[in-house]
């Protein structure tokens, strides 16, 4: 919303200078978006008055030589490119020595054959408006030719641009404005709603029936025999300019004018094309209305419209229709003005649903006050009268009523409670009053004074204590509330979850790995490069219904398409040698969708309620992923880097799985995007928890990544949680290291070898470490062999290399009886 | 008596004197410290001259025993000096010239495993979550595909508030063609669940990635983070929520740092402020920044959660951590902290 300082203190008085004026909107809870402070102009602006006007030819555009009365006696010849004025206009022309905003000087040049002395300005290189279709155009008896341009243009009159809050509709207005504004300085104020003089009426302006609750009020007024065709006057179309709309034609202009005066939208009917009584009822399924902007709109059953005879005629509150506009040159007309209330939430709806957000449904959508109708109709009819002539038709319809308000009680002293201050005797009741609440003061049962306060007309916000709290509150100042620590009562730290995330992260970044965090969105062709089969569980999404990327309307169910992306971005940017990891959650639909409840907000939602809520989101577990391409070990003066490789992604998921207090067993695995045969699952016990390894030839090639890429990921909610961890008994004694290199089937695996030294090693082994591997015509095809170190020792005592032998013994003959593996001599 | 002779011999100060002299000769004529250690047992071992000769003590007469032990000491001392000394010698020699050839530059990089970090915006959390927790607070999180009910409806957006627009959402598929889920627009549905899910009082922080569909350019991202707290108790007043904002806006800018309150709206605060943080290292100068939104819950979010508005008061506050760092750490451009490159995160260590 943009504010002319001058408008504002028509209502309020003198005003300080711009800048604090904007400080005291934003006091009591203005955003100001933006000062747009006076423009200044150098040297001579005059008023002038076309003489004549010479088309010139045989050029690429249309260009103009006029003759331009600048003063009372003298005429200037001026070249412009305009077409939007005749003979006898009076226009703003900038002469020689004048310096328009933006620094633009001008002086007289010779130019398609002429010499041109001055310029005819638009509004917007006069810096007054956005308008740069044509040359300003005033309208006629406003000046006389040679009057200074400067006061009349209204150059001094500094513009706030405010946003507007939800819930103060009203401020949609001056009227509004004004209001706070004289709260904020404790200032004088006149209503301009107060300074219309509300005709008494006979009978109805035009026959209304009301068919729908979505429009409270409907009131219209006539003015016939108006002259459309003239023009509205320039101090109208000046604020008008200022407010940021561009002046079209007087109804048009007078119609925004008491919008923003009042805060009333209003819409104006030619009524010589309305055809019978006028009729507001929602649409019929496939219903279409012709909009002003000339769109032809089919209509929902929900939205709300103005009709009559010949069908819908505009869409109530948002956009009037193309049957009944008014159009100049039709000669005096009559014109039937509407103001109504209407439902917020219709409204809002309608103009969502028709992506018509316009300057009325602004309003609607937000409350306007309801007693407003009949005081804006009867201003914009006498503007009419005024400006564009004819007689105010006798009749006033007003059909249906104005919702009223309850009474908000509550103690005087609700707001010192609230802020923890005391505030000063009569605050409360003053501020409220401000606001334009009627107060009234009452003990309450528990002896205690009340503030019963009946909310003014305009503010349907306030419906219970804390709203007349928050005015109470803004108006006397937050400054005024101290600042003072609570104490909360003692909490119970990180939780094991919390800490254990944090582990993890720290675990991965020392080292090396560089934490990222890739947006979810994913799209289909992500997981055809991953090689998923058409069944695979991780192509069953949660979909965006509005995604920002069309390409990625999908919510991902694995961390690595975020990862491999950024790894690819880092890649084109010159890294070469990557080792990236995400923490995040995934998002994994429920085979069976559960349908989500809405229960009602008065209440707690019952135990089922909730718990149906929580069943009906997807599940989304907490995940860890690493990806890595290039060498895991730089190149240096050292030797040769070392290329990363599967194993350091098995490595990193392993090293989450003991920053996480749970060892994770590591398993031979097919899944894609992984290599078949450089994958590995992840397990707690025999539960599966995620996968790493080397990524598959194709998906490498598919998605433009380095060669041999490798990448893990694990569900972090699926690891248990080791709060207590037991102690191990440390024993003083020494250990016996013994070496013992098995044959065995090359197929057999790594790890379940070791777990059979484990399980056969007994309870003096230690520690089992695999130190080589070996395959080779030594050992024969199909086999190999693996060395290892056995470490035993005894809780109690030095061991013997007896009893040592005895226990590697034991060890080895489990590993021989489930694997057929032998000792190799 | 021809025995007894060869034992005065062994035990004559002449034989004694040459023994030393020998030893003595040996050890000096060692190169280097593995040559002395190599030549100590011919001359202070158990078979050296000496070691024979003390041996012999016993078959002496009692008062010449005591006097050749005397000698044999002396001469032992003597060699055992001889050595320390010409270890010394070659224990400098060595500290000298050998450790000096084995000397190395030390500035050769050893950059052979690459250099780790995690994000900063992990880091801002992680500090605000810290600086809660010392007061007492705890942290509370949620999921991001989020119930349209705790995202809004309890927070006071009535279905067709216009205040539902301005947090331009995400919208999820359905299978019941509801609007039933979105990406959660903001972390306060957390706020929801610590009510419904805990016992009163309630001080919890809420740190988060949300969601809004605004394109990624410099000052914006669809993608964000929030840090958002509440506080439920009898007796909470506006004058405890500027305490804890000015308390979190030391641990997070100095102890210069304070807030100011300027009266705003949200739907589920009544009243609602935004709050500015002086920022003593602001560029350009220090000065008040914009920093989030605030207020005392709405009784209406305390009914939807089952807390009696009349009892209980509180309130809640919430800030956008990109934006934090951006200013607190002059990040000039949102996309870098998006875009993941991994000179941005390095930059910021672990």
């Amino acid at each position: 919303m943009r504010v002319p300082q001058s408008w504002l203190s028509e209502l309020v008085g003198e005003l300080p200078p711009v800048d604090e004026t904007a400080e005291a909107f934003v006091r009591v809870g203005f955003e100001v978006e933006e000062i747009h402070r006076a423009r200044e102009i150098t040297g001579p602006l005059v008023v002038a008055r076309v003489r004549e006007i010479e088309e010139l030819t045989g050029l690429k555009k249309p260009i103009r030589w006029c003759r331009v009365q600048v003063g009372p006696e003298q005429v200037n010849g001026v070249i412009c490119g305009a077409q939007n004025f005749a003979v006898d206009d009076l226009v703003v022309v900038a002469l020689p020595g004048a310096v328009l905003p933006g620094g633009f000087a001008i002086s007289a040049r010779k130019t398609y054959g002429h010499v041109s002395d001055g310029m005819i300005a638009s509004a917007r290189e006069l810096g007054i408006g956005a308008d740069h279709s044509g040359i300003l155009v005033l309208p006629p008896g406003t000046a006389e030719p040679g009057d200074d341009a400067r006061d009349l243009l209204g150059l001094d009159d500094p513009v706030i641009e405010l946003d507007v809050n939800p819930d103060s509709g009203y401020c949609f207005s001056i009227r509004g404005l004004a209001r706070e504004m004289s709260a904020a300085l404790d200032a004088d104020y006149t209503d301009p709603a107060s300074r219309v003089a509300v005709a008494e009426a006979e009978g109805d302006a035009w026959p209304v029936t009301l068919d729908d609750a979505g429009c409270a009020r409907f009131v219209a007024r006539r003015v016939d025999g108006v002259d459309p065709a003239r023009p509205a006057p320039w101090w109208m179309q000046r604020r008008l300019l200022a407010a940021g709309m561009r002046p079209i034609s007087l109804v048009v202009d007078v119609t925004n004018y008491v919008m923003i005066e009042l805060g009333q939208p209003l819409h104006a009917y030619d009524a010589g094309r309305l055809t019978g009584a006028i009729s507001v009822r929602r649409a019929a399924p496939g219903e279409q209305l012709v909009t002003l902007d000339d769109a032809t709109r089919t209509l929902d059953p929900d939205d709300l419209l103005i009709t009559d005879d010949s069908g819908p005629i505009g869409l109530a509150g948002v956009m009037g229709g193309a049957s009944t506009e008014i159009r100049d040159g039709d000669g005096p007309i009559d014109v039937l003005i509407e103001a109504a209330h209407f439902d917020p939430a219709v409204i809002a709806r309608a103009a969502r649903r028709h992506k018509l957000p316009s300057e009325a449904s602004k309003r609607f959508e937000r409350v306007v006050d309801p007693l407003l109708p009949p005081v804006a109709a009867e201003r914009a009819a006498q503007l009419l009268v005024e400006y564009g002539g004819g007689t105010i038709a006798p009749g006033r319809t007003d059909a249906g009523a104005a919702p009223t308000r309850p009474a908000v009680t509550m103690p005087l002293d609700e707001p010192d409670r609230v802020a923890g201050v005391a505030y000063p005797r009569g605050a409360t009741v003053r501020r409220l009053t401000q606001v334009g609440c009627a107060v009234e003061l009452a003990t309450g049962d528990d002896g205690r004074a009340r503030v019963i306060a009946t909310p003014p007309s305009w503010r349907p916000d306030l419906v219970q204590p804390a709203d007349l709290v928050e005015e109470v509150l803004r108006l006397e100042g937050l400054d005024a509330i101290p600042s003072v620590l609570p104490a909360a009562p003692g909490g119970h730290g990180l939780t094991p979850a919390q800490r254990r995330r944090r582990s993890v992260s720290r675990a991965l970044a020392e080292v090396g790995y560089v934490e990222v965090l890739p947006f979810p969105f994913v799209g289909p062709a992500v997981w055809d490069a991953f090689g998923l089969p058409a069944d695979d569980v991780r192509r069953r999404t949660v979909r965006v219904l509005n995604p920002l990327d069309a390409e990625r309307p999908e919510l991902s169910t694995t961390l690595l398409p975020g990862l491999l992306d950024t790894l690819v971005r880092n890649r084109s940017r010159g890294a070469v040698d990557l080792a990236l990891y995400h923490i995040g959650q995934v998002v994994l639909p429920h085979a069976q969708p559960v349908a989500m409840p809405d229960p009602p907000v008065d209440r707690r939602p019952t135990d089922a309620e909730y718990a149906q809520i929580r069943a009906a989101l997807p599940a989304q577990p907490l995940h860890v992923a690493a990806v890595l391409a290039g060498d895991r070990e730089a190149r240096g003066w050292w030797g040769p880097g070392r290329p990363a490789c599967w194993a350091d992604a098995v490595a990193a998921a392993t090293l989450v799985g003991q920053a996480a207090g749970v060892e994770l067993r590591v398993v031979a695995a097919d899944l894609a995007p992984w290599h078949p045969g450089r994958c590995a699952q992840l397990r707690v016990g025999d539960w599966p928890v995620g996968h790493a390894g080397e990524l598959h030839p194709k998906v490498v090639e598919a998605l433009g990544l380095p060669p041999r890429t490798c990448a893990m990921e694990l569900d972090l909610d699926a690891l248990p949680l080791r709060e207590h961890r037991a102690a191990p008994q440390v024993s003083p004694y020494p250990p016996v290291g013994v070496d013992v290199a098995l044959v065995a089937d090359a197929a057999v695996p790594a790890a379940d070898l070791t777990d059979a030294l484990v399980d056969g090693g007994g309870e003096l082994l230690e520690t089992v470490r695999l130190f080589d591997v070996y395959a080779g015509e030594q050992v024969g095809e199909g086999k190999r062999s693996l060395a290892f170190t056995l470490r035993f020792r005894a809780p109690d005592r030095t061991l013997t290399s007896e009893e040592a032998n005895a226990a590697r013994d034991a060890a080895v003959t489990v590993a021989t009886q489930r694997y057929g593996a032998v000792l190799r001599s | 008596m021809t025995e007894s002779t060869d034992v005065v011999d062994a035990l004559h100060p002449d034989s004694l004197a040459a023994a030393v002299a020998a030893a003595r000769a040996a050890f000096d004529a060692a190169p280097d410290l593995a040559a002395l250690t190599a030549v100590k047992p011919a001359h202070l071992g158990d078979r050296a001259p000496l070691q024979l000769a003390r041996r012999e003590l016993g078959s002496l007469p009692g008062p010449d025993r005591a006097d050749a032990g005397k000698r044999v000491n002396a001469a032992r001392q003597e060699t055992q000096g001889a050595f320390d000394a010409r270890r010394e010698v070659l224990v400098a020699e060595r500290d000298a010239h050998v450790l000096a050839q084995e000397s190395v530059d030390v500035t050769l990089p050893w950059d052979r495993t690459p250099r780790g970090a995690r994000h900063p915006l992990t880091q801002v959390s992680e500090q605000i979550a810290d600086a809660f927790v010392a007061m007492g607070w705890e942290v509370a999180e949620g999921p991001e595909v989020e119930s349209s009910w705790l995202n809004f409806d309890a927070l006071n957006f009535g279905k067709d508030h216009p205040a539902r627009t301005m947090q331009d959402t995400f919208y999820l598929e359905n299978a019941d063609d509801t609007a039933g889920t979105v990406l959660r627009t903001h972390t306060s549905p957390v706020q929801i669940r610590s009510l419904l899910d805990r016992d009163l009082p309630v001080y919890v922080v809420c740190p988060g990635r949300t969601f809004r569909t605004d394109a990624l350019d410099a000052t914006h991202t669809p993608v964000f983070h929030q840090v958002e707290g509440i506080a439920i108790d009898k007796g909470l007043t506006m004058a405890h929520l500027k305490g804890t904002l000015d308390a979190f806006a030391h641990a997070m800018f100095g102890p210069e740092s304070r807030i100011r309150l300027r009266p705003s709206f949200f739907p589920f605060t009544e009243p609602s402020a935004e709050p500015d943080v002086w920022f003593p290292e602001k560029k350009g100068g220090a000065g008040w920044v914009e920093w989030g939104g605030c207020g005392m819950v709405h009784p209406n979010v305390l009914r939807a959660c089952g807390v009696d508005p009349d009892v209980y008061s509180g309130f809640a506050f919430g800030m956008g951590l990109e934006r934090t760092l951006m200013f607190r750490n002059g990040i000039p451009d949102m996309r870098d902290m998006v875009e993941g490159d991994v000179r941005f995160s390095r930059a910021f260590g672990i």
